[in-house]
């Protein structure tokens, strides 16, 4: 292998053209891709990293202007680059670049792919655009493509359309299209941040199965360090359109130099293990909630009469008891139910089966005033701080909601109140007359969490309280958390899809799957030993951030019998 | 999976045009006293007198001394076999009337609509790609007064415009020769010079707003990552806006035929008035005006059941484009 | 899902400062009271009011729809005429342009006149015209002229413009068939069409936001009904229907019965649009975080509708209400037109437009057409306006 670069960014600066001018995004972005090599573009949202990936490809998003640097291409190392960024970007030549030298998977598979035309048709038009060949020579290559990136019955699959996909045979549909020329490089724009974990781990395996074949480069995006350590072999390093930092793989790891790449990783390594600072709940502490075979089945109601068409069982039989000062976490993926579990002890949905006991009050048949009283003693924090904060409401308004409707405090009290609340969670009282649009993610999660302490309850249902916060910023939310649980003596169910967060905040944790419990236990001896193969799946399709051990694990795929 | 939803959606139509039924029947018992009050009163004006027992014996021919559901169930089971009724004022049967009407209707809404689209797509997909360039301000500004402007104003403009420019009647769909000839290939090529006055006045505010339609949703369509995955694998600008975002936006627009007709039926009627056009319109209005009942109620329910049929066809035709409404 | 902003990175949780881009990055440029202290304390109406306020064309229509009205409202003062009053003498008088720079052979003056313009019949054909006489007819600003009682409260004379001698008259939009000053019957007629508007939307708004809100707030059965009621309303043509329900109103009717049953019948059209604009926001809030936050506050469900839910769909229902006027005011202008709508004493564009609808009258008197103009300018403006809104409703989402 020569090791000249395949594809060189050099001094790229792109700006986006606005009123008051030119406001640059890049600031002189340079870095290499090398054949058969994976480098990593790494960084938080708004760090310049999607813009670089179009930028390659001349498509700059509008009203963005190259206004500096160049991009080389030079797939046949002869010394003799294209210059991307000199070509037309609607000319013949980028035209055959793209998706011919080189192809690029995106973030979202769904809406990646179009609506309307089967995958078949949407990979044979990619063949033919940048092969010689008859259609039906074309649908056997997008047939054999299918067929490579795992997707099983390739032939049926090609006259299926996107939405008849899972998220994971989406993307490796994608994959098979961006592929399907047999390109030198691959740029993949966080090709697996919309899919759960165990989806990610399979896509990982198949880029690299994938790019071992066919010998390509690979540029991949990504914010999450566990994904870098396990694929990249160079690492870049952005921040608000700098490349701060690059090097290879272990350097990044072992020996970070830049103050933001050692930030990233911190907020990363602290999540490997519990948070120190957890304070453990009393050996003899008695249950608060005690929850038995608890269902919640969901009924698709159609036409005119309202038939039941489809029932799914969201929540199939769940039983788990909650001690008093006790975190106990819920994992699972998507549709697992681990959501419903949490709104079904809200009671923001009214179960159909089973028994929910708070301390002696029985949950399922609470209405009117006694709902009220339980809700005040329940809490709840929502995943999404855009979503649950009413944006037509200043913060006081919003935390002095509930003091309000349940009549606690009026006048200077109240606003004394919400002034401590906001000071408890580590915001200025003086902010309290702005409306949430003033505040960035974290900050909202904060009001959330005093709206949801300002009742003093016993119960907080938190569910994925950090998962839409960057990375750095969770780890201050969940100390937060911790701060407050050990203050105020409260006892969690922390609701998440994320094993390293469960890990640093949960004394026990419930693992889900298509809405039962399938194992439940201390925290770390789940995580050290896990008994059911769905958990071992799970736990070893989770990246570790250490590039080091990659390949020392087996990865297990679980696939019940009704898959 | 598509026959069946198809199938479903025709026995939808059942109701719907048992609802309309009512409707039209209503609407025209609504009016105080019936056809016998009024032409009593006509008679009234030139002197003669009808005796309490020809009133009695004239509405009881007539069906009209029978309770409300009486009439309307005699009505409805009529019309199941193509008997519309009689006309008061014609004396002749109302489908001998209402058909050749309802056919210029017809051909007239269906022309506009062609029309409608010829114009509105091209120009749609042009305002949204390039948006905010001179055209896509011209297009847009046609557009809103397209809107704004009533038709039988843009009618009146236009014939105000034929007669002082060009001095020339421009109203009518047959010149004088063959306004009562049978149906020949001259006739239609007389047809087709008077047709475009009606389509263009009839047309413009729905091309206003289709252009409006398809422009937002063609905007909507262009950011979407799926047109740059199409971008990404070198499809050129025009093939991959043609096949991808403008085929998605194409939806929406179809859909819209459900809405364009009823308005192009309930504009048609206006227009021709003003026009003076031998379809629906005109004597819908007369009929309505000297409550000729069953003339009338033959044209509300007639009218209203092309609409009915019109979103029938547009729910299909969706059904057959959009795999996504399909799999629902 | 939406990921949090891109400012949360290197954000200090203490910090003070603002993330000034977070919301507004593709904001053009700030405006001096738009400053990040401003906007962090920017109540919901003043955030759409700050984005509103860069629709130009929607600023224009709302000056213009403020002018309309404003004319109705003073309509009496306006107007230099009684609108009803004949004259024989003044059959298709021509329009006369306003003039303010008044020169004489002594020299000239800013001060509003006319010229005077004669009748005179051709000998020959017998066809009337009206040439200029050559003299001026001085006008007055705030002058005296009729009696009328304004508001049908107060007696008064004093119009807007009056001729400075009471027995001279003036047509700034010519006359119609019977000598009627059109400038002062186009200026009443701004108060019906005008008004009908509004009386109209606010009868849809009542059937809309009941209906629509019912079908979204309680969903299953009740949602599937007036779905299909909305569905079948909307499959109907409007203007044969109207014209039967129309043709059932006695003509004797007085002319403010005859208004309320006609804005009655344009609304039946309004309403959809309305009702399914409502149900989606409610269907769609209903299952909102901070709906659901509010619940679990323990907030009654009429607090949680009065509080949380309607601030966030006001700013929706004006919009849409906005673009639902100049439908009516086109429903009623088409069926007066045709004679079906309000009738004659009564006053509207529509029954001005029904003058206009002889091919040889408008070809001999143009001006005939300039209600239609009224029509056009503020159904634009109303839509200008309503698009305005319509973007600026939400000035969260992006």
């Amino acid at each position: 292998m020569t090791d000249h670069p395949i594809l060189t960014v050099d001094r790229l600066n792109v700006g986006f053209a606005s009123r008051q001018g030119v406001m640059d995004v890049l600031h002189g972005v340079s870095f290499e891709l090398h054949r058969g090599r994976t480098t990593c573009i790494v960084g938080e949202s708004g760090s310049g990293k999607s813009v670089t990936a179009r930028t390659i490809l001349n498509m700059v998003p509008r009203p963005g202007i190259i206004n500096g640097g160049r991009i080389l291409f030079d797939p046949e190392g002869t010394g003799r680059p294209t210059v991307l960024t000199d070509l037309d970007p609607r000319g013949r030549e980028i035209r055959a670049i793209r998706g011919g030298r080189i192809g690029m998977i995106f973030q979202e598979p769904m809406s990646s792919l179009s609506p309307v035309h089967t995958i078949g048709n949407q990979i044979v038009e990619a063949v033919r655009l940048h092969r010689d060949c008859s259609k039906a020579e074309a649908r056997e290559i997008a047939r054999d493509m299918l067929e490579q990136v795992e997707i099983p019955q390739p032939e049926k699959a090609l006259d299926k359309y996107a939405f008849e996909y899972s998220g994971g045979m989406r993307q490796r549909a994608m994959i098979a299209m961006a592929l399907s020329c047999h390109p030198d490089v691959l740029i993949a724009d966080e090709p697996t941040t919309a899919l759960d974990v165990t989806t990610q781990a399979e896509i990982l395996d198949l880029m690299r199965k994938l790019q071992d074949e066919l010998h390509m480069a690979i540029m991949f995006i990504t914010h999450d360090m566990g994904v870098v350590a396990e694929i990249a072999d160079q690492v870049v390093v952005m921040e608000k359109g700098h490349v701060v930092e690059q090097g290879g793989v272990e350097q990044i790891f072992t020996a970070p130099r830049h103050r933001y790449t050692r930030k990233l990783l911190g907020a990363v390594k602290r999540l490997e293990e519990p948070a120190t600072e957890k304070r453990r709940p009393a050996k003899a502490a008695g249950p608060v909630l005690k929850v038995q075979d608890l269902a919640l089945h969901f009924e698709k109601r159609e036409g005119f009469l309202q038939r039941v068409t489809d029932t799914v069982r969201a929540v199939d039989g769940v039983s788990f008891t909650l001690h008093e000062g006790e975190a106990l976490g819920i994992v699972g993926e998507s549709g697992s139910g681990k959501t419903t579990v949490g709104r079904c002890i809200a009671r923001v949905y009214d179960p159909q089966g089973g028994v929910m006991d708070y301390r002696g009050q029985d949950l399922m048949a609470a209405e009117g005033a006694r709902l009220r009283e339980s809700r005040r003693e329940v809490r709840m924090i929502f995943q999404d701080p855009f979503a649950s904060l009413n944006p037509r409401m200043t913060v006081k308004q919003l935390i002095a909601e509930p003091l309000i409707v349940n009549g606690l405090a009026s006048g200077q009290a109240l606003e004394d109140r919400v002034a401590k609340l906001l000071t408890d969670v580590g915001l200025d009282p003086g902010m309290m007359e702005r409306y949430p649009h003033a505040f960035s993610g974290g900050q909202r999660q904060r009001i959330v969490v005093a709206r949801a302490i300002a009742l003093d309850p016993k119960v907080v249902i938190a569910d994925e309280p950090t998962s839409a916060l960057d990375v750095s910023i969770r780890t201050q939310v969940l100390d937060l958390l911790l701060k407050l649980q050990a203050d105020l003596g409260l006892s969690f169910i922390f609701i998440s899809h994320d094993m390293a967060v469960i890990r640093y905040f949960c004394d026990r944790v419930a693992v889900m799957f298509r809405g039962r419990i399938v194992e439940i236990g201390e925290t770390e001896q789940i995580i050290t030993d896990p008994q059911h193969p769905y958990t071992r799946a799970l736990l070893s399709s989770v990246p570790i951030a250490d590039p080091t051990l990659r390949g020392t694990r087996t990865r297990h795929r679980y696939h019940p019998e009704t898959a | 999976m598509i026959w069946r939803f198809i199938l479903k959606r025709i026995l939808w139509m059942v109701p719907f045009l048992f609802a309309v039924s009512v409707v039209a029947f209503l609407l025209i018992q609504a009016p105080p006293g019936d056809y016998l009050t009024t032409y009593i009163a006509k008679l009234g004006e030139s002197n003669e007198v009808l005796d309490q027992a020809s009133v009695e014996n004239l509405r009881a021919r007539f069906g009209l001394d029978q309770p409300l559901y009486v009439q309307y169930f005699k009505w409805v089971g009529n019309l199941v076999q193509g008997d519309f009724g009689m006309s008061f004022e014609w004396r002749q049967p109302v489908s001998d009337l209402v058909w050749g009407r309802m056919a210029l209707t017809l051909m007239l809404s269906f022309a506009t609509l062609l029309f409608t689209w010829a114009v509105a797509f091209p120009i749609g997909v042009y305002s949204a790609v390039r948006k905010y360039s001179v055209g896509d301000y011209i297009a847009t500004t046609i557009g809103f007064i397209g809107l704004a402007t009533p038709n039988f104003l843009l009618a009146l403009i236009l014939m105000y415009v034929g007669v002082v420019h060009f001095g020339s009647d421009v109203g009518g769909l047959f010149s004088n020769e063959y306004a009562n000839a049978p149906w020949s290939w001259g006739k239609f090529v007389d047809l087709m010079q008077h047709l475009w006055l009606p389509v263009v006045v009839l047309g413009t505010s729905a091309t206003a707003s289709l252009i409006r339609i398809m422009r937002a949703n063609l905007l909507d369509e262009l950011n979407k990552p799926y047109v740059d995955t199409a971008r990404a694998k070198g499809l050129s600008e025009f093939w991959l806006i043609m096949k991808y975002p403008v085929r998605v936006a194409l939806n929406p627009f179809i859909s819209t035929i459900g809405w364009v007709l009823p308005n192009l039926v309930s504009g048609a009627v206006v227009t021709a008035i003003v026009l003076s056009l031998p379809t629906a319109g005109p004597l819908m209005l007369q009929a309505l005006l000297s409550q000729d009942m069953y003339l009338a109620g033959a044209f509300v329910l007639l009218l209203s059941s092309l609409t009915v049929i019109g979103m029938l066809i547009s729910d299909i035709l969706l059904v057959l484009l959009d795999p996504r409404v399909r799999y629902e | 899902m939406s990921k949090a902003t891109e400012t949360d990175a290197l954000d200090d949780p203490q910090s003070r400062e603002l993330p000034a881009d977070a919301h507004y990055h593709d904001a053009p440029a700030l405006e001096a009271d738009e400053r990040p202290d401003r906007v962090a304390i920017a109540s919901q109406w003043q955030l759409i009011w700050w984005s509103f306020r860069r629709h130009k064309l929607a600023m224009v229509g709302l000056w213009v729809i403020g002018l309309l009205y404003f004319v109705a409202l003073f309509a009496e003062f306006i107007a230099p005429n009684d609108p009803t009053q004949q004259n024989r003498r003044a059959v298709y008088h021509p329009p006369q342009m306003v003039r303010f720079l008044d020169i004489r052979e002594d020299g000239w003056s800013i001060r509003p006149f006319v010229y005077e313009m004669d009748r005179q019949r051709d000998p020959e054909t017998l066809a009337i015209s009206y040439v200029p006489s050559g003299d001026k007819i001085y006008l007055r600003l705030f002058g005296r002229g009729e009696e009328y009682k304004f508001w049908g409260l107060w007696e008064t004379d004093i119009h807007l413009l009056a001729t400075v001698k009471p027995r001279d008259n003036f047509f700034i939009f010519g006359a119609d068939r019977l000598g009627r000053d059109m400038f002062s019957r186009v200026m009443y007629g701004t108060r019906i069409s005008m008004s009908i508007g509004l009386v109209g939307v606010a009868i849809s708004l009542v059937l809309g936001i009941t209906l629509g809100g019912l079908s979204g707030y309680y969903g299953g059965r009740v949602d599937a009904v007036i779905q299909r009621l909305i569905e079948f309303v909307l499959s109907l043509p409007t203007i044969p229907i109207w014209l039967a329900l129309a043709a059932a109103l006695p003509p004797s009717w007085p002319i403010y019965q005859q208004y309320f049953v006609i804005t009655l019948i344009v609304s039946l059209v309004g309403w959809t649009e309305l009702g399914r604009v409502v149900r989606g926001r409610f269907l769609a809030m209903k299952n909102e975080d901070f709906v659901i936050a509010a619940r679990l506050d323990g907030a009654s469900e009429r607090r949680i509708i009065f509080r949380h839910m309607l601030p966030s769909l006001t700013s929706h229902i004006i919009a849409s209400l906005t673009l639902a006027i100049p439908l009516m005011i086109l429903a009623e202008t088409s069926l007066s037109f045709l004679g079906l709508g309000l009738q004659p004493p009564a006053i509207s564009w529509g029954v001005l437009l029904k003058e206009a609808q002889n091919i040889l009258t408008i070809s001999q008197a143009p001006w005939l057409f300039i209600p239609g103009a009224f029509v056009v300018v503020a159904v634009l403006a109303f839509n200008f306006l309503g698009d305005g809104m319509r973007d600026a409703a939400d000035p969260y989402e992006h």
